[in-house]
């Protein structure tokens, strides 16, 4: 357990079939000591069994008995890891092209990401799809680690190839801030995983653990505006707590403290801050991440999904949004379709009013004159709902800036949404 | 246990940040919001004491505002049960506990035979059952994702059908920190606040907040006996043993507390909390590595986590 949210970082990993994530990740566990003895004899165990001469460390991840039969990677695994340092947590996300959701699903909850490129076949459609996702999600750290390195005789020529056309994407792409490293490795031999190797003596750079032990996530955006949102109102009806009323959530971004002036969305009211406690402590001051509960001086009448932000930093109102849809379910969505969009804790019904284009994510061009996203499309559109939303643009507010529609027969989550 | 009332009224600066306690309050507070009768799944094991703490955290000063339910296979340990009742007790919790054994009378399961014979697999029967009777709509358990392979594919809100049954290959994506809760009528679902934890995160978890565990998660005197470099408890009602496996006197602990019957011991002299939390840093065999229900075969949790298995 760490007191320090610097201290445990998430990790997505994107590639395509075969270009050695499981194997990666397995590399990582390994050299880290992370694998316990009998985590390991079971790999040692299976390898032979299958006839292998090496370990092969992807049967660490691969947890399905679907996975392993055929040696893919299907659904997104969480694994965990630590240094001296800090924890890991890796979301394994599978490169198979229609698996795209899962990256996204992966992306969402990361803050670095390592795009895994296998060096004989350079940059290609899939890793263009991965860096845009990467890219439209703003993950602000990228590792593209370019992978096989020993199948061509660890050539310099090849690996730098591949770098000048991953930099032509990163010049071209919408979101510029974010830091791309690139590393050349060999998963399967462990070159420049923990330590960097006699066998790329070319290569100056830092090993994949000492990138990702030098990340620093520079979550303190205090200049973010507050955004908090009810997700239950405790009522404890005792009689030492006789008229308490405490608003339990989470502060998704910014800061709030005792005595700021609030405003409560959707209704307008106005209070003030009474007090912010997490368990039977009172604060002075909360920043983003904790999961508090909050008094108000004024009793105001408020529910769930209700929202909770200063007066003077009003997010925006709009019963009509635009978003970019990245589409996850088997059943298209359909222009003029209505779906569940769920924005954190409130829930609304919605109407698909229009779709603007589909992004053509190995090129970033636009088909307009789309009626439907399939699965694993990513399009515009425009969105009519039930009610007023109180929301960010996820450009400005990576917390306070997206949603899940959910479809309204079989209750799934059909595609998320990054409001423009 | 810890006191609720005793509250410490000096205002601190800024709350720190535990993102994993942050975490697992905010899944406990959208199960509130979402469902309308949730339960927590309690084994008496530390994970699931884990759970009443961060329960107890998410809705303070409100008394937890859901029952805690025991799935008791009668071969428990004596020390979980007598801990169990007293946790219930202090907390003022609602229990609600349903009995394998029950089933077993009833002729509806059959109970396993022989040497490596385990209550552990027929628990699924009394869980589905407890379920539909009660009509929970959102079972809460301990699960991790890092204890077990097929775990770590696991959602935090897990959608089961009305047959309890998990459909690894067709799971909701968890994107961000929306978690869906809609489902039809007979559904259920299971969540997990500890998906993200480690081992070692709940270990110190208890450690830092002098979370009470049952004693046997401590070095203690055992009757014990060996097979397969397992030390199993010598309780010849519970476990089966065979003629010429001795029994022995062992200084040992537990590092996971399910069945009897499917639970082994390890050497242990870590006497107290700090150190159990060093023996786990030092440790290279996984918790559930004294598991046998695991060791069944390759799949041996995707298995059962199909058939209702929490």
């Amino acid at each position: 357990m760490t007191e320090d949210k610097n201290k445990v970082l998430k990790i997505s990993t994107a590639g395509s079939v075969d270009d050695g994530k499981s194997t990666l990740i397995g590399r990582i566990l390994y050299d880290t000591h992370s694998l316990t003895d009998d985590k390991l004899e079971a790999i040692e165990r299976n390898s032979k069994q299958r006839g292998y001469d090496y370990l092969d460390f992807s049967l660490a991840t691969d947890g399905l008995v679907t996975e392993r039969e055929q040696g893919i990677t299907i659904d997104v695994a969480h694994i965990y890891f630590s240094t001296p340092n800090r924890s890991y947590i890796i979301a394994d996300t599978p490169g198979h092209i229609e698996y795209t959701r899962n990256m996204v699903t992966g992306t969402s909850t990361s803050q670095v990401s390592i795009i895994l490129i296998d060096v004989r076949n350079g940059v290609i459609e899939q890793t263009k799809r991965h860096f845009y996702i990467n890219n439209l999600l703003r993950t602000k750290e990228i590792i593209v680690a370019v992978n096989k390195m020993d199948l061509v005789d660890y050539n310099q020529e090849k690996y730098d190839a591949i770098v000048k056309d991953f930099l032509k994407l990163a010049i071209s792409a919408e979101y510029k801030d974010q830091n791309i490293n690139f590393i050349p490795i060999s998963a399967l031999h462990g070159d420049n995983i923990v330590e960097t190797s006699p066998n790329i003596p070319w290569y100056k750079g830092k090993s994949m653990i000492d990138i990702l032990e030098s990340i620093r996530i520079d979550d303190n955006q205090t200049d973010a505006p507050a955004r908090f949102q009810v997700q239950t109102v405790i009522r404890p009806k005792t009689e030492a707590y006789h008229d308490y009323r405490g608003y339990a959530g989470k502060l998704r971004s910014g800061e709030l403290k005792v005595g700021d002036a609030v405003t409560i969305l959707p209704s307008f009211r106005t209070s003030h801050i009474k007090s912010i406690s997490f368990f039977d402590q009172e604060y002075k001051k909360v920043s983003k991440g904790s999961s508090i509960t909050i008094t108000l001086t004024d009793d105001v009448n408020i529910s769930r999904g209700d929202m909770l932000v200063k007066t003077k930093e009003l997010p925006k109102e709009s019963k009509q949004i635009k978003a970019k849809i990245c589409w996850m379910d088997n059943k298209p969505l359909e222009a003029r379709g209505t779906y569940f969009l769920q924005y954190g804790a409130k829930v609304m019904k919605s109407k698909i009013k229009s779709i603007a284009h589909r992004i053509n994510t190995e090129n970033l061009s636009q088909t307009e004159d789309v009626n439907q996203l399939e699965m694993n499309d990513i399009g515009l559109v425009e969105i009519q709902l039930a009610q007023d939303l109180h929301y960010d643009k996820y450009v400005d507010n990576k917390e306070s800036g997206h949603f899940i529609l959910i479809d309204a027969k079989n209750n799934t989550t059909a595609g998320v949404g990054f409001i423009q | 246990m810890w006191d609720p009332q005793l509250k410490n009224r000096t205002m601190k600066e800024v709350v720190s940040n535990n993102p994993l306690e942050d975490e697992a309050i905010y899944i406990f507070r959208e199960v509130v919001g979402q469902f309308e009768k949730p339960v927590l799944l309690f084994s008496g094991g530390k994970d699931s004491t884990v759970l009443v703490r961060l329960a107890q955290k998410a809705f303070y000063p409100a008394k937890i505002p859901f029952p805690i339910m025991h799935i008791d296979t009668g071969h428990n340990f004596p020390e979980t049960i007598e801990f169990r009742d007293k946790l219930v007790e202090e907390l003022d919790l609602e229990l609600i506990v349903y009995h394998v054994q029950d089933n077993i009378d009833a002729g509806l399961v059959k109970e396993e035979k022989g040497k490596y014979a385990s209550r552990n697999i027929l628990q699924i029967e009394t869980l589905l059952q407890a379920i539909e009777e009660q009509g929970f709509d959102a079972c809460i358990g301990g699960a991790r994702r890092d204890e077990e392979k097929a775990r770590a594919k696991e959602r935090i809100f897990s959608v089961r059908d009305n047959f309890g049954q998990w459909d690894e290959k067709n799971q909701r994506p968890e994107v961000f920190d929306l978690l869906n809760g809609r489902i039809d009528f007979g559904q259920n679902v299971r969540v997990f606040p500890i998906s993200n934890w480690t081992e070692l995160d709940v270990w110190s978890y208890i450690q830092k907040e002098g979370i009470e565990i049952p004693s046997i998660y401590f070095a203690h005197k055992r009757k014990v006996f060996e097979r397969d470099n397992l030390i199993w408890s010598a309780n010849d009602e519970y476990v089966y043993r065979e003629k010429d496996e001795l029994v022995t006197e062992k200084i040992v602990r537990f590092r996971t507390v399910g069945d009897m019957s499917c639970t082994a011991a390890v050497e242990s002299l870590a006497f107290d909390i700090d150190k159990v939390v060093e023996e786990i840093k030092a440790s290279t065999i996984s918790e559930r590595g004294a598991r046998i229900d695991d060791k069944r075969s390759e799949a041996a949790m995707e298995k059962r986590k199909q058939q209702g298995y929490f």
